[in-house]
């Protein structure tokens, strides 16, 4: 049993850290704007399909590491998650049996919650160009479906519960 | 398992509250930043796997580049290395000049400064930030607020440094300021980043100073933070509106910072000499 967890543990660390590296991969000028959210999406789904073990402490602290990561306000990604986690946990039983579609789009206004609560934190620590654009509300919910399925097959062979 | 709603929420607020509380600690003070680089050593593997590929198709490229393109490669270092010696000589018999006249004058005397060279990472930031990670930081000697330059002109300054790393600000940012003067006539101003990789806003020069389109625009040395002497940018468009009380400049940053991949670290003149008051901080607020 606690091998199994270790193994799980691993799982969920090694997508985040993935998660990480797409963050900061560099992209053409004009792409970067579109980036996906991909921390947020991957938090997503394993606090809606794990909720017991990624919750909003373990989203605050991955925050935090974004935050130094991306060298925004420290704060700032870990507040934005931090909401994320929350809402996920709280309705993860009726977002499991959702379509990919109504998963989609609750995952759209969830990053659109997101991206504003970033800007707005962004306005009251006087950065003057927001770390963020609304354009990746469009690429993330886009990716969703495809990153939910593959996120089920790592959890599903990695036996992550 | 844990019971699910009341906890979820307490858990909630106090991860709302702490964020609160980081946002305005980093915001107002830099008591933060040893917990900024602690974390950035953690995540510094991530730097560099991301950079990983960038490297080793330089590195194969090296490999496999011809023995007659390292031929021509070496000829043209070697005709530039002559090129540039040739000026240093004049350079060096120019400072001594230099420095009799400052002598002369009884004021300080500027000479050779440290240098160290540094790699940037091919990383990003957030996107709106010009902010680049260099592979030099505390253990190098690097501090914050440092002056980073290429081989054309002044890039940026640091702003986060970490023990392996260092984040540093390019002049192009909109929330970085820097003391300038135009090297033809003197007159001095304000260099504002615009956010744009290409363009820089001069600032506070009056309607009838002394300045054409195509003067080189070099750093004064007066906020304390940059070296004086090194080009910044060429001013490229000027616009003159009689209402306002100054000119609308635009300059051309003179360091190619899209496209430099070495860097150098400046440290600014050894104590002994008379420095003028440093000003902490370049950085202006939002413009």
């Amino acid at each position: 049993m606690s091998l199994r967890n270790l193994r799980g543990t691993l799982l969920i660390g090694l997508s985040i850290l993935i998660a990480f590296a797409l963050t900061v991969l560099p992209l053409p000028a004009w792409a970067q704007a579109w980036r996906p959210a991909w921390v947020a999406l991957v938090l997503m789904y394993w606090s809606m399909a794990v909720p017991e073990r990624v919750g909003v402490i373990t989203a605050w602290f991955i925050g935090v590491l974004l935050d130094v990561l991306v060298g925004t306000t420290l704060g700032q990604h870990a507040l934005g998650l931090a909401v994320i986690a929350c809402l996920t946990v709280i309705y993860h039983k009726r977002l499991r049996v959702f379509s990919q579609l109504q998963q989609g789009s609750i995952c759209a206004g969830m990053l659109l919650l997101y991206v504003t609560l970033l800007r707005i934190v962004d306005r009251f620590a006087g950065v003057p160009v927001p770390s963020v654009s609304y354009l990746t509300v469009v690429t993330s919910a886009l990716l969703w479906p495809w990153l939910f399925i593959i996120l089920r097959d790592v959890r599903r062979k990695g036996g992550v519960r | 398992m844990f019971a699910e709603g009341p906890s979820v929420f307490s858990r909630f607020i106090v991860c709302l509250v702490l964020s609160f509380l980081l946002i305005v600690i980093d915001q107002r003070q830099q008591r933060l930043e040893s917990v900024r680089a602690t974390l950035a050593v953690v995540l510094y593997p991530i730097h560099l796997v991301v950079d990983f590929p960038t490297t080793l198709v330089r590195a194969t490229a090296e490999k496999f580049s011809s023995r007659r393109e390292l031929r021509a490669a070496n000829e043209r270092l070697r005709a530039e290395n002559l090129e540039l010696r040739f000026r240093m000589q004049r350079y060096q018999t120019l400072e001594r000049e230099n420095e009799r006249l400052r002598a002369l004058l009884d004021t300080s005397v500027m000479v050779g400064q440290k240098v160290l060279a540094g790699e940037l990472l091919a990383v990003e930031t957030t996107p709106s930030a010009h902010e680049i990670i260099i592979n030099q930081g505390v253990r190098s000697g690097v501090f914050p607020g440092q002056p980073i330059l290429d081989a054309e002109g002044i890039m940026g300054q640091t702003v986060h440094v970490n023990p392996f790393s260092s984040t540093a600000m390019l002049i192009t940012d909109p929330r970085h300021a820097l003391s300038v003067a135009v090297n033809r006539s003197g007159v001095r101003a304000i260099a504002v980043g615009t956010g744009s990789m290409a363009q820089l806003d001069l600032n506070f020069i009056p309607n009838n100073a002394d300045i054409a389109e195509g003067d080189l625009v070099v750093s004064s040395g007066m906020d304390g933070v940059f070296p004086a002497g090194y080009p910044v940018g060429v001013i490229e468009v000027i616009e003159f509106e009689p209402t306002a009380p100054f000119a609308r400049i635009k300059l051309r940053p003179h360091a190619d910072l899209a496209h430099a991949r070495e860097v150098l670290f400046v440290w600014p003149q050894t104590p002994e000499q008379d420095t003028p008051a440093a000003v902490p901080a370049t950085e202006a607020p939002a413009p």
